[in-house]
Formats: structure tokens, sequence, C-alpha cells
């Protein structure tokens, strides 16, 4: 194992590499590395399943970190792969091509947080949401409440309840309160 | 071929391009007239009661509640109600929960197509406020802006038994002959086409779907 992560840190400048858990191990690489490692690592080291991918919106930072899940089967072992792009338009590599299932997540990257993967099939078509016309609603600068509020209304009568208030005052009048 | 209608009395079908336009009606819905004589319309209603299809469409969580309705330890079929894999032949809809912007297109599309009489049970807690998706940018919060209601089951999620004292309580509106949700849908046809046109942005489906 960590023959392998010194080979990566030699030959694709791999930094970060942390050991969350035994099975699961994240680390970080360059934007123009990304394609390259992940083949290497799904041809020669046995990382042969994509579980998922994701981004993670660091707004604070301007920027997006996008994840790669591998998982090796015979080393029963998870790798998260980090790469970090501008928050601001900046295209990321599609990786399509190495799993066909990588579509419908670059699709869906691309809905709900705006980054293109240019080459990646079907890329603008719409997945979830049909006719969308604001910016995409994964994006922390999104008021998600405000919009809902806006376009599909609030319906008079709604309250919500603070619930060990609640409990304290309408479930267990008797008890004063002072037990956890 | 269509059927010449005075212009105040069409519709416009604006989403469907000009060949489209050629394939599709442009009527209005028709609102229900009951039977003159009471006694024939009261009949109809114990008949109608007594055989509900609800249509095999789960629209959001709440229909994982319609497989065990249906089979042996709840036994809708008492009741006389079973499942329809096509609105053409279904008459009842049961909104399975929250219902997104993209599945609310299918919905007014199947609801449309079923043929009257037709009644809505609205499940759960979502159709009524949104329920825990009340601030989602993509799940609707006030279901009956967009289709009549005829009976509300509230809960998250409602249990079986729940959703089969809802079913008898519908046999007994509909024997009332309370349920009108279809043909409010018909007199307020404007304010429901211009509230689901609010939030189906790309409205590209006939005004009304026959």
């Amino acid at each position: 194992m960590s023959a392998m992560f010194e080979r990566l840190e030699r030959e694709f400048g791999v930094t970060n590499i942390t050991e969350l858990k035994p099975g699961l191990t994240t680390l970080k690489v360059a934007k123009d590395k990304t394609e390259t490692l992940i083949r290497e690592l799904r041809d020669r080291e046995g990382y042969t399943h994509l579980n998922f991918m994701t981004v993670i919106d660091y707004i604070e930072d301007s920027l997006f970190t996008v994840v790669y899940m591998l998982h090796n089967y015979d080393r029963k072992d998870s790798l998260s792969i980090h790469v970090d792009i501008g928050r601001d338009g900046e295209d990321m590599v599609s990786i399509h091509h190495l799993w066909a299932q990588a579509w419908t997540y670059q699709r869906e990257l691309r809905e709900a947080y705006g980054i293109r993967f240019p080459g990646s099939p079907r890329q603008d078509e719409d997945f979830v949401l049909e006719g969308w016309d604001q910016i995409p609603p994964m994006r922390r600068e999104f008021d998600t409440k405000k919009f809902s509020e806006e376009r599909f209304g609030h319906r008079e009568g709604r309250s919500s309840e603070e619930p060990r208030e609640h409990m304290k005052v309408n479930l267990y009048p008797n008890r004063g309160g002072d037990e956890q | 071929m269509i059927k010449s209608l005075s212009t105040e009395d069409t519709l416009e079908n604006a989403g469907l391009t000009a060949e489209e336009q050629q394939l599709f009606s442009n009527a209005r819905p028709k609102a229900y007239e009951p039977y003159p004589i009471k006694a024939v319309e009261d009949f109809a209603n114990w008949a109608r009661a007594n055989s509900l299809w609800v249509l095999a469409f789960g629209t959001g969580c709440g229909a994982i509640e319609l497989r065990p309705l249906m089979t042996a330890r709840f036994d809708a079929n008492r009741f006389g109600v079973a499942g329809r894999p096509t609105p053409r032949q279904s008459s009842v809809f049961v909104i399975g929960g929250y219902a997104s912007v993209k599945t609310l297109k299918r919905i007014i599309r199947s609801y449309e197509q079923m043929q009257g009489p037709k009644f809505v049970i609205a499940l759960g807690i979502c159709p009524v406020n949104g329920g825990m998706y009340f601030d989602s940018y993509n799940t609707i919060n006030q279901f009956d802006q967009y289709i009549p209601v005829d009976l509300y089951i509230t809960g998250c999620m409602p249990r079986p038994e729940v959703l089969v004292a809802g079913i008898m309580e519908l046999q007994k509106k509909i024997k009332q002959g309370r349920c009108d949700g279809a043909n409010r849908y018909v007199e307020n046809f404007d304010w429901y086409k211009a509230n689901q046109k609010k939030v189906i942005k790309n409205w590209d489906m006939p005004d009304y779907n026959w």
C-alpha cells in the first residue's frame, strides 16, 4: 500500500494522503493529472469500481472540490480522490471513457453545480430540473428557502415547535423539566 | 382532425409546434352533469364508490404504502379497490407524498388523461404544505394549487391502515356526491393552468391532455 502511495506521489504529484479509517484513504491531485491517475489506479492498481462522483462547494475559498470514490474489491479498500477547481465557470476533465456511469454523474453535476465536463455525452440535457431558469441550485449562494417561497408559495398555518420545549409543556407538564 | 370550435372556447396549445398542434385536440374539458333523477345519480355514485381503480403511479415515497395495501395483509380488494397500470382505465389517483416539479408535469398529464369520474387522494403531509420538503427548490408545497384534491390523508408516512380508513372515507364522500374535484378542475381550469405553468417552465405538452 505505502509503496503504491510513494509511487503516486512521485509520478503524479499526489499530496495530502490521509488514512481516515482502515480501508478509506483520501488524497489530492492536480486537475491535469486527474485522468491519468484514475486510469492508472483502475488499470494497474485494481481500483476497478467507481462508487460515486460528487462535488464539495468551498464558497469561502472560491473552490469546488470534485471527489471521485474508487474501490478495490481485492483489497477491500476505498480511495477518495479530491481535485480542486475554480468555482467560477471552470471546466473539469471528463472520465466518461473510463466508466460509462460517469456520464450520469457528470450530467447531474453540471445541472446541480454548473460544472461542465467537455466531451461527456448528453452533457447539457436536463436531468432532474426540467426547464430550470435559476443559478444551479446546489451552489451555496442559492437561497433555496427563499426560492421555494417565491415560486411554490407558503401555506398559512404551518408552524413548528422546538421539540424539547414542546415535550416539556405538552407531554410532561408535571416533571418540571429538570431531568435530562 | 381538429374539431372546428369557436376561438373563445379553444385552448392555445402554445407549448406545441405547429405540426404537433395538428395532432392534439384544443377543446376545453367539459364538466360532468349529474343524472336529472336523484335516485339514478345516487345509484351511480354507489356503484362508483365500490369500484375504485387506483392508478399505479408512485409519485413519491408514499407509494411504498400502496404495495402492502394491495396484497394479502391489508387486502384493498375487500373495498373494491384494485390497481390499474394506465390512467385511461383508472378512477383514483393516489398522490404518494411529495411531488417534484418533474413529477408534477407527469401527474398533470396522467390526471387529465383519466376519464371521469375521477378522484384524487393526497397522501402524506407533503401535498398539504410541503412537509419536510417545505424549503426544497424542486418540490411543490401546496398540491391543491395544481390538481384538485378530494381527500387528504396526512402523516409522514401514513400507515396502510390509515389509507384503508381514507378509502372508506372517500367511498362515503362519493356516495354522498361530494367528490366534485374533477368539476372544480373544469370550472377553474384557467386558474389551475396558470398555476401549473408558473412552476413548469418547459411546457411542451397540450394545454389539456385527452
